[in-house]
């Protein structure tokens, strides 16, 4: 088990080198670079432009080196001084900015997964103890109903129906907290409010995983064991969860490293509409002003967590079944 | 086409034999893969219906300038923000022909908002085959006919309008042009850039293999949205609408390719070690011409399932890119480009219809999703 951990953590060594060139090529892409952006709004709001400045802040910036260099510069801050450059735009280190909004990002992730699983795994045994029923149709309609709605129409649907009740949804705190110290009153405000882009971001993925764990419990119920079991008098509720679902649910295990991908994704739309304070909007602005540095680190550490996640979605995998861990040891 | 599955054609002799005063048996054992799955394609109701009612999407993309009502541009500054219209039988107690009431605008001083009432005393009857703005038909010929629309001169908008008063039926159908077809041309691109490189992957194998298998995992890891957003924000803002257009369908390509090229990666492995494969091997058939005359044609339905099951993920791509600013921008038509008026929580509010666009692109998912399904299903004539 230690080994097949070693051996994976040591794999995202080269996985992380590779997206950090993938990322810095993305954003080396746009024609030009930063100064010129900058330089285009000063001239459109009258004030001249000294040639010599934007020289001298080219120079400041290693904006003149070659790109390899420019590569080694930024990354090498990054993993030597967890320094992740300066904000071209907001004239302040990349990590004041994003700090707390990745740290929104990642807590609506994470209550999203579990807010999934809490309504996905009920519904799938449902729909595959029930299956061709009534309410096992019902569910596969809503569920692809609920697959094929992005997640910002979604959003915008629901605000649209809690305005016309008088909710305030908008946000992730009132007005009162957004700029507040985190204390507990602010804890209470964000839970207010975070159900939201919760609701909004958990519609796809239950839907997904309603359909898996459907298939997968319908495969175990088939097995001669459940056959056995029931011949032997067990009744019908602990039969049910105590082996197949159990099995059915291990495979879904891991999943939740997949689903990363997709709710970070999701979520930056979804915080646009909403206008969350997460990484969505900074990201978004950051592309807009070409400000390299913070948009390279916000699409960097979500890679980062991405990673993360699915290697420890495969962790647990391979410690709830540990045919995988043997299987790592023959290939 | 009616490439036959090699795997299957021995099974096939062996049972026609048995089963020759049965014509029906006889017919199904003697059918091609493509007509077997045709067959099953056709068992799954809902996909069929989800195939019809997408080629009348496309129908309808094709021939919009007709079917629209209005051109998509022409503005009318006294329907700024017109809420739809709804479509009316009864006219003074009595039964009518379809008609709508037409609009005048009042403002309101409290709100500082303008309202729309109903003139109803002029009754406007919707007709077929009226003459209305002129536009030219795939850019060929200057016609001013439309399949339906109100008396010359006068407005139907049965969605409602967008601020400077366009009509936003009109250009929902102008906009399924664009959105439909670059979800196809998309998925076209990473479909060849797909059976290139997993082809070569499961081809050459061993090193080759790895490291594309771990490229593609890489790739995959990145969450999609933020590097398409990032790829867009790349185009220059000063390129002509085809150009955008095109880089839109490169970059939605860009990580599209990678589930074409594991599925067909994936299956040359299979497919390779069976026992055909190997008997051709050993009859001493070229590698390249078994990959192609005996490999290919026994994955190319998986092919047809991702593929079907990739456009709407592209088709959504497009509208969040277009939606947020990062892709195709006004005046290109397209249903993100229509949502970017429905970004603002204002604007949804007071004029709810803006959204109508999102219910085109649910559409149109939902139905490729069930197309796609149905297609799954049918992929493996062979199941049973």
């Amino acid at each position: 088990m230690i080994e097949y951990i070693v051996r994976r953590v040591l794999l995202m060594i080269p996985t992380l080198f590779v997206i950090s060139v993938i990322v810095f090529t993305v954003i080396q892409l746009p024609p030009g670079d930063f100064l010129t952006t900058y330089a285009i709004n000063l001239e459109q709001s009258g004030e001249p432009v000294a040639m010599e400045v934007l020289e001298a802040l080219r120079v400041r910036y290693g904006l003149d080196k070659p790109m390899p260099v420019q590569y080694y510069k930024w990354i090498s801050g990054i993993v030597l001084r967890g320094d992740f450059g300066q904000s071209y735009f907001h004239w302040r280190p990349v990590s004041d900015l994003i700090w707390e909004r990745l740290g929104l990002t990642a807590t609506i992730a994470f209550i999203t997964i579990v807010f999934t699983w809490i309504i996905a795994i009920p519904i799938g045994i449902y729909s595959a103890t029930h299956q061709y029923k009534f309410s096992d149709y019902a569910f596969t309609l809503l569920g692809y109903i609920g697959l094929s709605i992005p997640a910002f129409m979604l959003a915008l649907l629901l605000m649209n129906v809690a305005t016309k009740f008088g909710l305030d949804v908008g946000g992730l705190f009132s007005d009162d907290f957004i700029d507040a110290p985190w204390s507990w009153a602010r804890g209470v405000d964000l839970l207010q409010h975070i159900w939201v882009p919760v609701i909004v971001l958990a519609v796809g993925g239950t839907a997904g995983l309603i359909r898996t764990m459907r298939a997968n419990l319908l495969d175990q119920l088939e097995m001669p064991y459940v056959e056995t079991a029931r011949a032997g008098g067990l009744s019908e509720t602990k039969l049910l969860l105590k082996y197949p679902v159990r099995v059915a649910i291990n495979p879904i295990a891991s999943t939740i490293g997949w689903m990363l991908p997709s709710l970070f994704s999701g979520s930056i739309i979804v915080a646009m509409v909403l206008s969350l304070q997460t990484t969505g909007p900074l990201l978004w602005r950051a592309l807009m002003d070409q400000d390299m540095h913070l948009a390279g680190a916000m699409i960097m550490i979500l890679s980062t967590l991405t990673v993360i996640g699915t290697l420890i979605s495969d962790i647990a995998l391979a410690w709830v079944d540990p045919r995988i861990r043997f299987e790592s040891h023959t290939t | 086409m009616n490439t036959t599955n090699p795997d299957s054609s021995t099974h096939e002799r062996e049972y026609t034999k048995s089963t020759v005063d049965r014509g029906d048996e006889e017919k199904l054992f003697l059918a091609s893969q493509w007509r077997l799955m045709w067959w099953k394609f056709l068992d799954h109701k809902v996909a069929v219906c989800s195939l019809f009612l997408l080629g009348l999407f496309y129908l309808v993309a094709i021939f919009c300038e007709i079917l629209a009502p209005h051109s998509p541009s022409q503005r009318a500054r006294e329907l700024s923000f017109a809420p739809p219209q709804s479509v009316h039988w009864v006219h003074e107690g009595q039964l009518r022909r379809p008609f709508v009431y037409p609009r005048i605008q009042h403002f309101d001083r409290e709100l500082t908002l303008l309202t729309y009432s109903e003139d109803r005393a002029r009754p406007l009857p919707i007709r077929f085959f009226v003459r209305g703005d002129t536009y030219k038909f795939w850019g060929l010929f200057e016609t001013n006919l439309h399949l339906f629309g109100v008396e010359e001169g006068e407005r139907l908008y049965l969605l409602g309008a967008d601020r400077l008063g366009r009509d936003l039926f009109s250009r929902i159908l102008y906009g399924s042009r664009v959105s439909l077809s670059i979800g196809l041309v998309g998925v076209f691109l990473s479909l060849v850039l797909g059976i290139v490189i997993g082809g070569v992957s499961g081809y050459f194998g061993g090193m080759i293999d790895t490291v594309i298998q771990r490229f593609i995992e890489i790739l995959m890891s990145i969450p999609s949205i933020p590097l398409w957003m990032a790829l867009s924000a790349a185009v220059p803002p000063a390129w002509s609408q085809v150009t955008v257009y095109f880089c839109m369908t490169v970059i939605l390509a860009f990580i599209g390719w990678t589930g074409v090229a594991r599925e067909v990666r994936g299956k040359i492995l299979a497919l390779r070690e069976e026992d055909y494969a190997v008997a051709a091997r050993a009859a001493g058939v070229k590698e390249f011409r078994i990959l192609m005359r005996h490999l290919v044609p026994g994955f190319t339905s998986h092919l047809i399932v991702v593929v079907t099951l990739a456009i709407p993920g592209m088709i959504l791509a497009e509208t969040a890119l277009s939606f947020l600013q990062l892709g195709l921008r006004a005046p290109t038509i397209s249903w993100g480009v229509l949502l970017q008026d429905a970004m603002n929580l204002q604007a949804v509010n007071l004029y709810p219809w803006l959204i109508w666009p999102t219910a085109f692109v649910v559409m149109v998912v939902l139905l490729f999703n069930f197309l796609g399904d149905g297609l799954r299903d049918a992929a493996d004539p062979y199941s049973h």
